[in-house]
């Protein structure tokens, strides 16, 4: 027990980050609870606005105040907490000791600075190199992420870069000053599938070389399977399965992973295949129902799921599911991809 | 050929010209977006065009339509070449012909009602009288899933499914033959994607449409359709059906374009062999010489930067499995 205590690298308890606008509290972010291990690729899947990117957000205190606020919870890292560091201190984990990758390369790097000069940033900031040994850092970072003749490309501006470019020059940032963990919010959506493989490719390398973690937050159900060992499913604000990779395609124990697994289209299956997919929409995270947040939705929904909020609990070893019926699932009681 | 055949595109070209300076007029070469493509499209099946952002595909409906002036080449639905009519025959031809656009934000007007939305193309066709046109709404509205009670209802009170939905409803208000759908579900989450593929499935059974389903993820046009084709820099360079498209791609593109996607399934993801395309996709303002893939190929011969390989006919039967490649069919 004690060593995959040390094996935890990060971990979430209980985080809540509430948005509070106009038309009432917005609950984005309501009892997040995970552990990140070392080495390992963590999963976090969802569909919009159910709260996996301001969760990531929330790891590095970056949600703008005063309208978003962390309001509980605690993020430990190397037996810190980082929501009770001041911002001076904070500075010297993020980007540092973690960083991240953001969604967007377009809006995400500095229009009127120079690639080089952005990738440089973090290694002046956090390791206190002169000019001249960040310029040959940043150089060699450029090359380690794949960039073609990194001399010439170093003076480029990021309109010059292709998208895909511009994502491996943000991945050069975030690695800059080799962090234990890489926070990845949507790394690949912006774009195309060829230049996603290379980007995916390029980050799952650098993983083993530097044997960082990685967090890889995604509504992309292929790319989890293909990167992730552990995935987090999350539902309006809340986790409501966590488990190994394998569990959660071949043994989802929730309605809505099971209802999520019925609605992607394979490449691997005949055409036309009837999808099953999930009736109605996610609520307003606003005015969230009393007790199970998607029993509106839930075709398996019972009484007791109008009362209470099912709680996250361990059903089997390392496999915790936020509903009152999962053990019917896990005994077969009830059939998951039957209908 | 065929007598089934709904609409035919032969040696579809459009370029959009470039100039130069912010004043000056002068001319500064061309984008070929489409270039000299052709395809057919049976009646009651789906054809899907996929490709990366940029290959053409979207101005390969554009221009069918009529939003765009083409180039050169021919569009012919019907026995009729679309491009040859006046504009009052057009009129008549867009009954059948509607289309489904990707942005279901951008692509119904905020101050109209969803009513108005749907019943706009009555007006300009002048079908109907209120009542009538009315009853055809709330129909219409209960056809793709909305409730006709919110007929009265603004575009920002749906959520986006919902929105598609009201696109799909405008799109069949005229009864049409052939319905265009460019990236319907792209801006769409994954249950929401489902309800509304299989939205169009059901409705294509249920009124006979013939699709041209246009996007770029793969695995979604797989699902959809009958037969694909595969763009890449204003070119086709694959065409088969769904099915030897995915067990048998013949053109190193297609090739490396399938095992890019990854598949939902762990097991079998830790088993797959992946090919990673190296490169980006070329400037199309300034394509490479001979085959535009050449580069990105890992086939590559001397013969692919010099001469321009041909869409060719690979398989048994006529027009079934079609690649331009020199190298067709060599794994990579």
């Amino acid at each position: 027990m004690a060593e995959t205590e040390n094996n935890k690298i990060l971990e979430v308890k209980n985080l809540r980050t509430y948005f509070y606008t106009d038309d009432g509290v917005v609950k984005a972010v309501d009892g997040v609870s995970f552990d990140l291990k070392k080495g390992e690729t963590l999963g976090i899947v969802g569909e919009t606005g159910c709260g996996k990117s301001v969760t990531a957000l929330s790891i590095l205190r970056l949600i703008p105040e005063p309208m978003g606020k962390i309001v509980e919870g605690e993020i430990i890292f190397d037996g810190k907490d980082l929501l009770k560091l001041g911002q001076k201190e904070l500075q010297n984990f993020r980007g540092n000791r973690i960083s991240m990758i953001f969604q967007d390369p377009m809006t995400s790097l500095n229009p009127v600075y120079t690639v080089g000069n952005q990738v440089m940033e973090s290694l002046v900031v956090h390791r206190k190199l002169s000019k001249e040994e960040a310029r040959r850092g940043s150089l060699k970072l450029l090359e380690m992420v794949g960039i073609p003749e990194p001399k010439r490309r170093f003076a480029s501006y990021p309109h010059e870069f292709s998208g895909g470019m511009r994502q491996r020059v943000m991945i050069a940032m975030a690695i800059a000053n080799s962090p234990s963990v890489l926070i990845a919010d949507e790394p690949t959506t912006a774009l195309d599938v060829t230049i996603q493989a290379q980007i995916l490719e390029l980050m799952d390398e650098l993983k083993s070389k530097t044997n960082s973690s990685i967090i890889i937050i995604t509504h992309d159900l292929g790319v989890v399977a293909k990167y992730a060992n552990r995935v987090m499913v999350m539902y309006a604000g809340k986790p409501i399965e966590f488990s190994n990779v394998d569990n959660i395609f071949y043994k989802p124990m929730h309605p809505y992973t099971i209802g999520l697994m019925k609605s992607i289209t394979r490449l691997d299956e005949k055409n036309r295949k009837k999808l099953k997919p999930i009736e109605g929409l996610p609520p307003s995270l606003i005015d969230l129902p009393k007790g199970c947040i998607f029993r509106i939705r839930c075709k398996y929904a019972i009484n007791q799921c109008k009362k209470e909020y099912p709680p996250l609990v361990e059903i089997e070893k390392d496999h915790r599911v936020s509903c009152y019926r999962a053990k019917e699932f896990m005994d077969g009681i009830l059939e998951r991809f039957g209908n | 050929m065929e007598n089934n055949i709904l609409l035919e595109v032969k040696n579809l070209k459009k370029y959009f010209n470039l100039r130069s300076g912010f004043l000056s007029q002068r001319f500064a070469g061309s984008v070929k977006a489409v270039d000299d493509i052709s395809f057919f499209i049976r009646r009651g099946e789906t054809f899907g065009l996929v490709g990366e952002t940029g290959c053409g595909k979207t101005t390969v409906a554009r221009v069918i339509l009529r939003l765009v002036p083409q180039t050169g080449g021919e569009a012919i639905y019907n026995k009729v070449n679309i491009f040859k009519l006046t504009s009052r025959e057009m009129l008549k031809i867009r009954r059948e012909i509607q289309v489904i656009f990707q942005d279901p934000y951008a692509s119904l007007s905020p101050r109209m009602t969803v009513g108005d939305i749907i019943n706009e193309p009555f007006e300009i066709h002048k079908i109907g009288d209120k009542r009538k046109r009315i009853k055809k709404v709330k129909e219409l509205l209960r056809v793709v899933g909305l409730n006709p009670e919110h007929i009265h209802r603004y575009p920002h009170e749906f959520s986006s499914g919902q929105r598609q939905r009201v696109g799909v409803a405008r799109a069949l208000a005229l009864t049409p033959k052939l319905l265009l759908c460019d990236e319907p579900v792209s801006a769409l989450d994954v249950s929401v994607q489902a309800q509304i593929l299989n939205l169009l499935t059901d409705l294509q059974k249920e009124f006979n449409l013939t699709y041209l389903f246009i996007a770029h993820d793969l695995s979604v046009v797989k699902h959809v359709s009958d037969r694909i084709g595969v763009m890449y820099l204003g070119k086709l360079f694959e065409v088969a059906n769904s099915e030897d498209l995915y067990k048998k791609p013949l053109h190193p593109y297609t090739m490396g374009l399938l095992s890019a996607i990854p598949i939902p399934d762990p097991e079998l993801e830790r088993k797959r062999r992946r090919i990673v395309l190296e490169g980006d996709v070329p400037s199309p303002i300034n394509p490479p010489s001979g085959c535009s893939f050449h580069q990105r190929c890992p086939n590559a011969q001397d013969i692919c930067s010099k001469e321009e390989p041909e869409l060719k006919n690979y398989s048994k039967n006529e027009n079934e499995h079609l690649a331009a490649c020199f190298f067709a069919g060599k794994p990579i």
